[in-house]
């Protein structure tokens, strides 16, 4: 992850700040800095989302092809995913620098998706066995702020809400030659549910309390993080300490039942701005990458 | 718990309509600034065919005989007498360095000081020759660009809304508590790790949310227009401040106070 140097002294006056539910920049422990989300904006992709928290910055891309299914689920889709740490981004990602925190991400990604329940993988599934939608999902650091976990799955959510699937149907001939036939219209599109694709969110321990989005500097003060990775309905899916440090397991508990709590409002924040995003139509404003 | 999400909006620029005489002449690298040859060239132009020509993107400033182009956006460049907030990234490595130094100053401390001499290739040699400068203790750095540090008399404040600020000609800028008495300044060698209170927290907070939104709509950063700003700020939740209609709305009425001033 990048980081920051500090001197002792700053390290303290941000330890003693949390403390005191007074963050440097006046936030509370338990609240995010201000949050840009905005979908469809790479135009060659099936689904895109771009999503801005602070200073980190991430772009998503979905890309919907076709393929065969694996062998152990012969009836579903699936999705790969793959983090780009770009040297934009911060310097230490220059090179092959970035590639171990790209493999750590994906490998996240993975783990959280890895359930039934997240996405709908049946409805992937043109013909069991033989054809299927892979879902390769790019995600792309522009810009480090800390706090990336979250950012990216709130990227990600955006993107896969955003994509659209063309509708194919698949023709048999008298011989059984399965013929794959694409509908006329470019519109006609089948969109993925994503009522239950899981957020993460990033507790950092700092001092004797947690803190919820933290950035890079307050992330250079605390020893050890929790990744919880929770639906709309507060399930959590998946969990994971980062850091050197070590966690109390009850403070575990508490910075467990504070990320269920803070990633029930994270959903239905993102939730109401994704349709009022949809009700304003195509013919909304894009902002892009010039606003 | 505050969660707050939003679509992007065209930021819009706060510039027009807010009264300034004489528009600037903006240029960029490879402009012709003028066809007069009387004119002597200052810094960021250089003569070519006949035209004084642009190297930087910037204002063009004349002084009498003197054309200049100031450049809006440009790493630091080191004049003797700055005063600078750096940070201590490498240090040289010999025995009498470690026993002297090391007890004072370690890799990733913050300390202010003042320019003395400037190399040729750029880099800068400091010194710290009075308590006023020298290791800062608890407080918070916000970085911006060299180029909206207003270049002053002082660049020590104490400002009166209870915390104090050094505005570093690097772009550094370090917001701290005032000290309680007046022998222990700002500097010295010994940084002092107890709690700061809470109400010198809110001050210095919402001093660096000002400062990030004066810097975010390009205004000079001065004792003046901070302290305009905090005071323009206080209606509002301190970390409100950031949100970019709040942010907008200081600004503006800060640059009209200011306008006000100077007027």
């Amino acid at each position: 992850m990048a980081s920051v140097a500090l001197s002792e002294a700053e390290k303290v006056y941000i330890v003693h700040g949390v403390q005191e539910d007074l963050r440097v920049d006046g936030r509370g422990c338990e609240d995010y800095r201000c949050v840009e989300v905005e979908t469809d904006v790479v135009s060659n992709t099936s689904g895109s989302a771009r999503v801005k928290l602070g200073h980190t910055d991430i772009l998503v891309g979905v890309k919907a092809e076709m393929g065969t299914p694996k062998l152990e689920k012969p009836n579903e889709g699936y999705l790969e995913f793959f983090v780009d740490c770009s040297a934009n981004a911060t310097p230490e990602f220059e090179g092959r620098g970035g590639d171990d925190l790209g493999m750590e991400i994906a490998n996240t990604l993975y783990r959280i998706f890895n359930n039934k329940g997240s996405i709908d993988l049946k409805s992937l599934c043109i013909s069991p066995r033989e054809h299927c939608w892979i879902l390769y999902v790019d995600v792309l650091l522009l810009e480090c702020g800390g706090n990336l976990f979250d950012a990216i799955s709130i990227a990600v959510k955006a993107a896969l809400f955003n994509t659209r699937i063309p509708r194919v149907r698949v023709l048999e001939d008298e011989e059984g030659s399965k013929d794959i036939e694409l509908s006329d219209d470019p519109y006609d599109c089948i969109q993925l549910s994503v009522e239950n694709v899981p957020c993460i969110v990033t507790l950092c321990k700092i001092g004797y309390r947690h803190v919820v989005d933290a950035t890079l500097q307050e992330e250079a003060c605390s020893l050890a993080s929790l990744l919880v990775a929770v639906t709309s309905k507060g399930v959590v899916t998946c969990m994971r300490k980062v850091g050197k440090g070590s966690l109390d397991p009850e403070s575990i508990f508490e910075m467990m039942e504070t990320g269920k709590r803070v990633g029930k409002v994270l959903h239905t924040s993102l939730q109401s701005l994704l349709h009022k995003e949809e009700s304003l139509g195509p013919k909304r404003q894009k902002v892009g990458f010039l606003g | 718990m505050a969660m707050e999400m939003r679509l992007p909006v065209v930021r819009k620029r706060l510039g027009e309509g807010l009264g300034r005489e004489t528009k600037k002449h903006l240029v960029v690298p490879g402009d012709t600034i003028t066809t007069d040859t009387g004119f002597m060239r200052g810094h960021g132009t250089y003569m070519g065919e006949e035209k004084l020509i642009a190297s930087v993107a910037g204002s063009v400033e004349r002084v009498n005989k003197l054309i200049c182009v100031k450049a809006l956006k440009t790493r630091y460049n080191g004049e003797v007498g700055d005063i600078v907030v750096g940070r201590i990234t490498e240090r040289r490595r010999s025995a009498e360095d470690e026993l002297a130094m090391r007890g004072f100053l370690q890799e990733g401390d913050l300390i202010s000081a003042e320019v003395q001499a400037v190399f040729s290739d750029g880099a800068v040699s400091l010194h710290t020759r009075s308590l006023k400068y020298g290791k800062l203790g608890q407080g918070v750095l916000v970085q911006v660009s060299p180029s909206l540090v207003k270049r002053q008399k002082t660049h020590f404040h104490d400002l009166p809304c209870g915390a104090s600020v050094i505005l570093g000609n690097n772009g550094f800028i370090w917001i701290y508590p005032t000290p309680e008495h007046k022998e222990e300044e700002a500097g010295g060698f010994i940084a002092n790790l107890e709690p700061v209170s809470l109400a010198d927290r809110e001050v210095i907070s919402r001093l660096r949310n000002c400062i990030v939104a004066l810097v975010a709509q390009r205004v000079m950063l001065y004792d003046t227009s901070i302290l305009y700003c905090y005071e323009a700020s206080l209606p509002h939740q301190i970390k409100d401040i950031l949100k970019p209609e709040v942010m907008e709305e200081i600004v503006v009425e800060t640059r009209q106070r200011l306008l006000e001033q100077e007027g």
